[in-house]
């Protein structure tokens, strides 16, 4: 009963097809980060990912062909990034990554494998034929301490990917982070006193302070 | 009591409550979420009803706030049957043991957390048929920087900010208060320090962050954000037995040093709001 129980468990988490979390599922995750976000202040990216020119593979090679290649392209996928994070088969040849705890400068560099691995493909769709594909990749951040909504924030990475079509498919493009709510050097200052017991002596030179944080999420709640 | 016209604080945000009632409105609400800003605000309600003032606190968390826990309270109407019609507004203000009034949300709330136009309309509504009821209507906000938080704190002439001396809950409070000044244009804060160690704790804090906020905040702005130090509440063994009791301070223990502190601090709020003191 409990194995019956956790297959249909499984199941309803699942894309049949690719083994993927489906979109029910990574909704219900991406809302939990945007709790997480809004109380840490955390890093989290969402990327949107979409197979170039898929309908082509359709249309040469066939629907079997078009389902083998979203297979392969799902295993690489998941195995370009962490355990902790998350890859989603979105619908159609569309897929979502979420990566919690992903610093700004991290970003561009997994994207960028994740693009690089699915160009790399060599996806087998019959006996004599090899094909490969290419992915495009648009990215945003979640905008840190606030708390903001699926709609905006996938929205925002959606941009990016029609950016990355855009501009000639095969390419990355991610949101640039939004000014950190608070800066290294104010948090220096802030907790200056804690360490050396004396504000005075807290200040910390430099003077680049962050833009006070302007997200799109809290001006439209405005 | 007398009516009090501010400055109309929240330049950013469209024309919420009319000015005559925003000013008894105080929003109450923190950076991180465990810092006791739900028992600051029930506890200084009920200090401030003490007074004899008629108080009102909201749970404008919608849903997401543990007013219904510190309070032992489940109402069976909530704000939630108000905005969907199933009952009248009157019917949903409960009593609270500290003699206040209290309208919780309701956990079918959640739903409206993405604070719809609609929502916004019904709420602001109901707060301007509330408020005229009550010399104080205390929000109790949720955690965090949410769309709902921003719109409860954009209905209030005064935010009442609690921290704790934890470096994590200093950054927060720290973000919230560059947030608050950056999209509503707030003038000022009004800060309590929870949970200090020492007498003093508390305004060296609040002084501490005025002084990051001149150096990298105030330095380039139109509107200078200046902190206002309410007081602290001392770590006081007292607290702890009263939440684990689901009582306040003033039914559970209301001579220890923590209930002292909030009788202090609802005068201070009293004559901050009311007879528009400091």
């Amino acid at each position: 009963m409990q194995s019956i129980l956790d297959g249909l468990c499984e199941l309803s988490l699942r894309d049949p097809l690719t083994g993927l979390s489906n979109r029910r599922h990574f909704n219900h995750l991406l809302n939990r980060e945007i709790e997480s976000v809004a109380r840490s202040g955390e890093s989290v990216l969402l990327l949107i990912m979409d197979i170039d020119h898929f309908k082509k593979v359709n249309d040469t090679y066939g629907h079997h062909a078009g389902d083998l290649v979203l297979q392969a392209v799902s295993k690489c996928l998941a195995s370009c990034v962490r355990p902790m994070d998350t890859v989603s088969r979105f619908g159609g040849e569309e897929f979502a990554a979420i990566l919690p705890n992903c610093p700004s400068s991290f970003g561009p560099v997994v994207a960028e494998r994740i693009r690089e691995a699915v160009a790399a493909l060599a996806i087998t769709v019959s006996p004599s034929e090899t094909i490969q594909v290419t992915i495009s990749i648009g990215g945003a951040y979640a905008p840190e301490w606030v708390r903001s909504t699926i709609e905006l924030w996938t929205e925002r990475a959606d941009e990016q990917l029609y950016r990355a079509k855009s501009s000639g498919r095969n390419r990355v493009f991610i949101e640039e982070q939004r000014g950190v709510a608070v800066s290294a050097d104010e948090k220096g200052m802030l907790f200056g006193h804690l360490l050396l017991g004396d504000p005075a002596s807290a200040s910390i030179a430099g003077d680049t302070s962050s833009s006070a944080v302007a997200d799109t999420e809290m001006n439209r709640a405005n | 009591m007398s009516e009090v016209s501010n400055p109309p604080q929240v330049a950013a945000v469209e024309p919420t409550l009319a000015l005559n009632s925003r000013s008894k409105v105080i929003a109450v609400t923190s950076g991180k979420g465990g810092v006791g800003k739900t028992f600051v605000s029930a506890n200084l309600a009920a200090a401030l009803a003490k007074r004899g003032l008629r108080v009102l606190v909201l749970d404008a968390d919608l849903g997401l706030a543990n007013l219904d826990v510190v309070l032992n309270l489940y109402p069976k109407i909530t704000l939630h049957d108000v905005f969907t019609g199933k009952s009248k507004l009157e019917d949903a203000i409960y009593k609270a043991p500290g003699g206040f009034s209290v309208l919780l949300a309701g956990s079918g709330m959640v739903e409206y957390s993405r604070l719809a136009p609609e929502v916004r309309d019904d709420f602001l509504r109901i707060m301007e048929s509330l408020v005229p009821n009550y010399d104080i209507v205390l929000l109790d906000t949720g955690a965090g920087i949410s769309d709902v938080v921003l719109f409860a704190v954009s209905m209030a002439s005064e935010v009442l900010l609690v921290a704790t001396p934890e470096p994590t809950a200093l950054t927060d409070a720290y973000a919230t208060i560059k947030v608050l000044g950056a999209q509503q244009k707030r003038q000022s804060i009004r800060m309590v320090i929870n949970q200090v160690a020492r007498t003093g704790d508390g305004t060296a804090i609040t002084t501490q962050l005025q002084q990051v906020l001149d150096r990298f905040v105030n330095k380039d702005s139109e509107h200078p954000l200046k902190l206002i130090h309410m007081g602290d509440i001392p770590v006081d063994p007292a607290v702890r037995q009263a939440i684990m009791k689901r009582q306040l301070l003033a039914q559970s223990d209301p001579g220890c040093p923590a209930a002292l502190s909030l009788t202090q601090l609802a005068s201070k709020v009293e004559s901050a709001v009311i007879k528009h003191g400091s």
